[in-house]
């Protein structure tokens, strides 16, 4: 059963956001697109399961779409005319649906809303599907879209790829969201929900749309790259029962070694175009570890090299405190302590910052004080797999 | 699409203000002539407001409406003036007000 809901969710995300895009440039408007869309999806998510896909799944979408905005806007001919001389195959315009992205991203909507009508409009979900995978009554996430939607409408969000000397900012933008979205997938996806999509493959699959749409964008390829090199190691992050396994303890034999190659290219074609940004430094960061063909033989000097680098574009207390972590390897635990010793108030909510404080006590003989960080820590996650992780350590002399 | 632009000042802004000497004052006032010159075209009106404090505020709910001296709001932060403008979209407005050359906070509000 899970195969088939995976399979519609492949072929649902490959057809929902070109078709809405391409409703809505018809229609010249958002919420109109977005809802007959819709309820073509959840029509097929009713039907396909019992009678197949059809042969032409953005045919038979577009279909009902049309026949549902037929329905919806009896009364105003002008659109009627429109979407009845709709055909398909509808003309391809790959920029309609970065337009999209770029307007469910756009940076006056809330962050929440941005992910979660980026995921409806442009990935296919429904409001169901997007409540189950943030753990968020359906309600909530549905006064939310709605919200957006009228948002747009009402303040004059334009459809509209931005300006050049816009770009930057509003792509940087973009590439949190879809970050934003694929560590949620990617830290959950170990626990246990009853949920057959997954947020990671839906953040890749945005991040690969918009490398294709914008191919002269580091940073995009940056972020490709840093989704596929954590996708890659998918298969040894977590045992048969879903614990975690910590990267050193990974059985590195059960990476997907060509993806990883495959990633570090894209990182390379990035990196040819000398404009370094966060997401490019992230992802050779992960290229650091996921070449070393054992913990061991981490390059940590080369990774300490790429945090300052990452340090100096967003200097924030998450980074330092990861860069933190490599000082241990390079250093020793007590620098790595004293580093980690300022961040104290900034990060005091941060179940990873006293996680690694603890680490690092322990390194240095201090078992009550890395017991008390431990707990520390335990109260600080709802994730089951780092629950469990933690509950173990406290076991521990 | 028409927007009211809502120029907000805030305590930190009012002291650096008033700390400058006379030149430096003339010309942040200068900076912001250009700026409603520059835009003229999409400004329909504009006006400055007296301060907070000339505020008055009448609370009609629940019978008796109550007057009360000072504005809605007592805050750290004031709405000191604001200008109409006429713009395509969100994106323009936004691209408006990020050339405005005084008070730190704007917020952007359509018109309907």
């Amino acid at each position: 059963m899970d195969d088939v809901h995976a399979e519609l969710a492949r072929v649902i995300r490959d057809h929902a956001g070109r078709l809405t895009a391409c409703l809505i440039r018809v229609l010249g408007d958002f919420a109109a697109a977005e809802d007959v869309m819709q309820d073509a999806i959840e029509t097929a998510l009713r039907r396909w399961p019992a009678e197949g896909v059809p042969d032409h799944p953005d045919a038979w979408l577009l279909t009902v779409a049309r026949r549902r905005g037929l329905d919806l806007l009896r009364r105003q001919a002008v659109y009627r005319d429109k979407l009845a001389r709709l055909d398909w195959p509808v003309p391809a315009e790959p920029d309609d649906r970065l337009k999209l992205i770029f307007t469910c991203c756009h940076p006056a909507l809330p962050r929440q809303a941005q992910v979660a009508l980026t995921l409806r409009t442009v990935c296919g979900l429904t409001t169901g599907q997007i409540a189950a995978a943030f753990l968020v009554p359906e309600p909530t996430i549905g006064r939310r879209i709605t919200r957006a939607k009228r948002k747009i409408t009402d303040a004059g969000i334009p459809y509209r790829i931005p300006s050049e000397h816009e770009l930057p900012e509003r792509l940087a933008q973009v590439l949190t969201v879809i970050y934003l979205l694929f560590n949620e997938g990617y830290l959950t996806s170990g626990g246990d929900r009853p949920q057959a999509r997954d947020l990671a493959d839906d953040a890749e699959y945005l991040a690969a749309t918009l490398a294709w749409l914008t191919p002269r964008e580091p940073e995009v390829l940056g972020l490709l790259a840093l989704i596929r090199l954590h996708q890659a190691r998918t298969a040894a992050r977590f045992t048969p029962d879903g614990t975690l396994i910590l990267l050193q303890d990974q059985d590195r034999s059960l990476w997907d070694h060509q993806a990883i190659k495959d990633a570090v290219r894209l990182l390379e074609r990035a990196a040819a175009h000398h404009r370094p940004g966060p997401h490019q430094l992230q992802a050779a960061i992960i290229a650091c570890h996921t070449e070393a063909p054992t913990w061991h033989d981490t390059d940590w000097t080369q990774i300490l090299v790429l945090y300052d680098m990452l340090l100096r574009l967003t200097p924030t207390p998450v980074i330092q405190l990861h860069r933190a972590i490599a000082v241990r390897y390079v250093l020793g635990p007590q620098a790595a302590l004293n580093e980690l010793d300022r961040l104290a108030t900034a990060l005091d909510t941060s179940h990873l910052f006293h996680a690694t404080r603890a680490e690092l006590l322990r390194d240095l003989d201090r078992h009550l004080e890395a017991h008390a960080a431990d707990r520390r820590a335990l109260s600080l996650t709802a994730n089951p797999a780092q629950h469990h992780l933690l509950t173990e350590r406290l076991t521990w002399p | 699409m028409k927007y009211v632009l809502m120029f907000i000042e805030t305590e930190e802004f009012a002291r650096e203000l008033a700390a400058l000497d006379d030149d430096d004052r003339q010309a942040a006032y200068e900076a912001v002539g250009r700026w409603f010159a520059a835009n003229a075209a999409k400004i329909t009106h504009h006006q400055k407001l007296a301060a907070p404090h000339i505020a008055t505020t009448l609370r009609l709910s629940g019978g008796d409406a109550v007057v009360t001296d000072g504005p809605f709001i007592e805050g750290k932060e004031v709405i000191t003036g604001y200008a109409e403008i006429d713009v395509a979209d969100l994106d323009e407005a936004i691209a408006l007000v990020r050339t405005w050359p005084a008070c730190p906070i704007v917020e952007i509000r359509p018109l309907t």
